[in-house]
């Protein structure tokens, strides 16, 4: 009980000291998962608003299999990016293991499924009540998807939001293919993991609070714009 | 409204994409050992400012650090394994070896000591009376330089844990750090090295109870990963981490690191044989 | 001209339950034919099988020219708004077609909405949605246009201004078919009436013949207010 009070003492006091290192590790953190749930978005929700129209074969198949990806571990995921990025691996040339961008690759791979699946379940509701007017107006599946896209656009504030939780949160796949490297890779949960590897659990603990404290804005920011968009009726 | 967000998340990504400024980089897989003493954290600041090279470091046990190097992920290798250094360098994936420095294990255990080794200096003694008394006892089992270590201390003890040991014998699988909580959370005793050891905060009940034993020095060693093998590696920035390693200004680095006013690592790159 | 539309021999089942059990129609240009009958009569899948969003189980659908489905539109009982703001939403189907989007507005003002153009759709109340609905669809200049009981669940005045819209819809040209169970509306609008029951087409005829003179027993039954079934 000492330990979590002086944890958020711990946390309050690295807040307020504008600690360089961990601004960039905040600021790494920010951008990678950010860019990874930017990424993944642009396979994950069309792919989703498309399963959720389309009606194909195969089509349940993939629905499983991403319903499946939804609970990738991390560090398979990790592992799988690791070996193709490896230098002796079939993407060595580019020289991308053991940066930022491998994280982003990694991140993006694993959250990609999440928005697809999730995207999927929340515009098949709405595609029940769409599909007979946007067919009346001549809209085929496939000019569907960007109208479902849209207009959901709300509903899936809260989907993007669910991959941004779920990449800022890992640990296992960017460890892997980031390396946890001072100041160039280092990230939130990596870093926390790394303190909890010294032993030093007041410091994991506050890191723990501060990368809370990240993902909480970034969910009260969205959640507040959504709300302003929604209430002006955009 | 909402056109005006995406724009926004937009621009953000595009900010992110050049990830990190150009400078001149290298890296180096190495242990977790010399990464969570704070070893890099004070000399690579010294070296950077010397050469503007940056040095990132990817902290592993002695065994994938190695790996990476084969795979041809790092352009130097750290490591304290002098066996499988000299089987890395055998098989052309890099070399020759440099010897850098040594520091020391220590075998840390609860305040209770059910063994009775506190104080016993011979190391390999210590070992057969916490296996004669099946005290629990930690191993990383994670192929690193002191997984390595401690299985020849062992041998020399002349118990085969491989297959004799009892369920008081637990592998972990993990680096040094959350071995140390494990040995801690369990009232354990663990072979662990003294930087890392010293370092480390969670300690509980634990101290040292065996050091001092020559047979638990542990060497350092350094390689450069074979360009030959691996075109892309930065040969020359890397050799020249390497050539200031051993150098006096490197070694009067490593020796000026301490915690509580204690040197953790011995400079030992002069030492024929090391 | 797309019509004539002749409709042969339309069946239509769903979970084992013939809905529509061999229907034949024919559809001419002129005033508004009302498709009247009791619930369940098959009224509103009829309009489905004729604008072409149910494909039916035997039969076919002939209109008079090729393109027949670009040239004819449908609103529906609870017209579907979408998550925008009411001219986005009257402009949707003109963007999908390749029509200038700004005749939009034009149609909003024919119904009344222009003031309310920057509005988000669904905080609309029910008649204007189904006022904005038939600006949607009106904007199309279609040749026919489906309407799916409309009024069903609009108050009186909501529905006298969906009414009026619909008489001028139908002055300008366009050939409206349309169901209800308002034998009142159909009074009001009808040219032609189609009485429909069980599945099947029971009497077609002129509207003030089939007020005044009703052509079959359950046409007669159904004007006095008969349970038929």
């Amino acid at each position: 009980m000492q330990d979590i009070g002086s944890a958020f003492a711990l946390a309050f006091g690295l807040i307020l000291s504008g600690d360089d290192g961990l601004a960039r590790i905040v600021g790494l953190s920010l951008r990678v998962s950010l860019t990874a749930v930017g990424i993944a978005a642009l396979v994950g929700l069309p792919l989703g608003a498309l399963l959720a129209v389309a009606r194909f074969p195969g089509r349940q198949a993939l629905v499983v299999a991403l319903n499946a990806l939804m609970g990738l571990p991390p560090v398979v995921a990790g592992l799988v990016i690791y070996i193709a990025l490896s230098r002796s691996g079939p993407f060595g040339s580019l020289g991308l293991l053991f940066t930022p961008t491998a994280m982003v690759i990694a991140q993006a791979v694993l959250i990609a499924p999440i928005l697809a699946a999730l995207s999927r379940q929340v515009l098949e509701a709405m595609w029940d009540e769409y599909a007979e007017q946007l067919r009346s107006f001549g809209a085929g599946s496939w000019r569907a998807v960007p109208t479902l896209l849209w207009d959901g656009r709300f509903l899936l504030t809260t989907v993007l939001l669910a991959g941004f939780g779920r990449a800022s949160a890992e640990v296992g796949a960017v460890m892997v293919v980031g390396g946890n490297i001072e100041g160039f890779t280092r990230v939130m949960t990596t870093a926390i993991a790394l303190e909890t590897s010294k032993g030093d659990l007041p410091l994991a603990l506050a890191l723990g609070v501060v990368l809370m404290a990240i993902v909480l804005g970034v969910n009260a920011l969205a959640q507040g714009l959504r709300d302003l968009a929604a209430r002006r009726g955009a | 409204m909402f056109r005006r967000l995406f724009l926004g998340l937009g621009l953000a990504m595009a900010t992110a994409l050049p990830l990190a400024a150009q400078t001149q980089s290298i890296t180096v897989s190495s242990t977790t050992s010399t990464e969570q003493s704070g070893l890099f954290g004070h000399i690579l600041p010294i070296f950077t400012q010397s050469t503007d090279i940056a040095v990132r470091v990817v902290a592993l046990g002695t065994g994938q650090a190695l790996d990476v190097g084969r795979r041809g992920d790092a352009d130097v290798v750290f490591v304290h394994d002098k066996d499988a250094e000299e089987r890395f360098v055998a098989e052309g994936f890099g070399g020759p070896r440099r010897a850098v420095m040594f520091n020391d294990f220590v075998i840390v255990g609860p305040a209770g000591d059910p063994a009775r080794v506190n104080g016993l200096r011979d190391s390999v003694e210590a070992l057969r009376r916490i296996a004669a008394a099946r005290a629990p006892f930690i191993s990383r089992g994670d192929r690193s330089g002191t997984h390595a270590a401690e299985l020849r201390l062992w041998q020399q003890a002349g118990i085969d844990v491989a297959t004799g040991r009892g369920a008081w014998y637990r592998e972990v699988g993990q680096g040094m750090g959350p071995a140390l909580n494990t040995a801690a959370a369990q009232n354990a005793y663990i072979l662990a090295d003294r930087g890392t050891w010293l370092a480390f905060r969670n300690r509980q009940e634990l101290r040292i109870v065996t050091e001092g034993d020559e047979r638990l020095f542990n060497q350092y060693g350094v390689m450069l990963v074979n360009p030959q093998r691996h075109a892309h590696v930065k040969a020359e920035a890397g050799q020249r981490f390497i050539d200031w390693l051993v150098s006096p200004a490197g070694q009067e680095a490593i020796a000026g690191y301490k915690i509580n006013g204690e040197q953790l690592f011995f400079p030992n790159a002069n030492r024929p044989g090391a | 001209m797309i019509l004539p539309m002749v409709a042969e021999g339309l069946r239509f089942s769903a979970g084992g339950v013939e809905i529509i059990r061999g229907i034949d129609l024919e559809l001419r240009a002129g005033g508004p034919t009302l498709v009247v009958g009791p619930n369940g009569a098959g009224k509103s899948v009829l309009l489905r099988l004729l604008h072409g969003l149910l494909a039916p189980g035997a039969g076919v659908v002939r209109w008079a020219a090729g393109d027949a489905a670009r040239r004819q539109a449908m609103v529906f009982q609870r017209p579907v708004m979408l998550r925008r703001s009411v001219l986005a939403n009257a402009e949707y189907p003109l963007k999908l077609a390749g029509i200038d989007p700004a005749r939009a507005m034009a149609a909003l003002e024919r119904v009344g909405l222009a003031a309310l153009a920057g509005r988000p759709a669904r905080k609309l109340s029910g008649g204007e949605q189904q006022r904005l609905a038939l600006a949607r669809a009106w904007a199309m200049g279609p040749e026919v246009l489906f309407l799916d009981e409309p009024t069903a669940s609009l108050d009186p005045a909501a529905t006298r201004q969906v009414e009026a819209i619909i008489a001028a819809i139908a002055a300008q040209g366009t050939k409206v078919v349309m169901t209800s169970h308002d034998l009142g509306q159909a009074r009001r609008l009808a040219e032609e009436v189609v009485l429909v029951i069980a599945g099947r087409v029971n009497a077609i005829s002129p509207a003030p013949d089939f007020f005044e003179r009703p052509p079959t027993g359950e046409a007669a039954a159904f004007l006095r207010g008969d349970l038929l079934w």
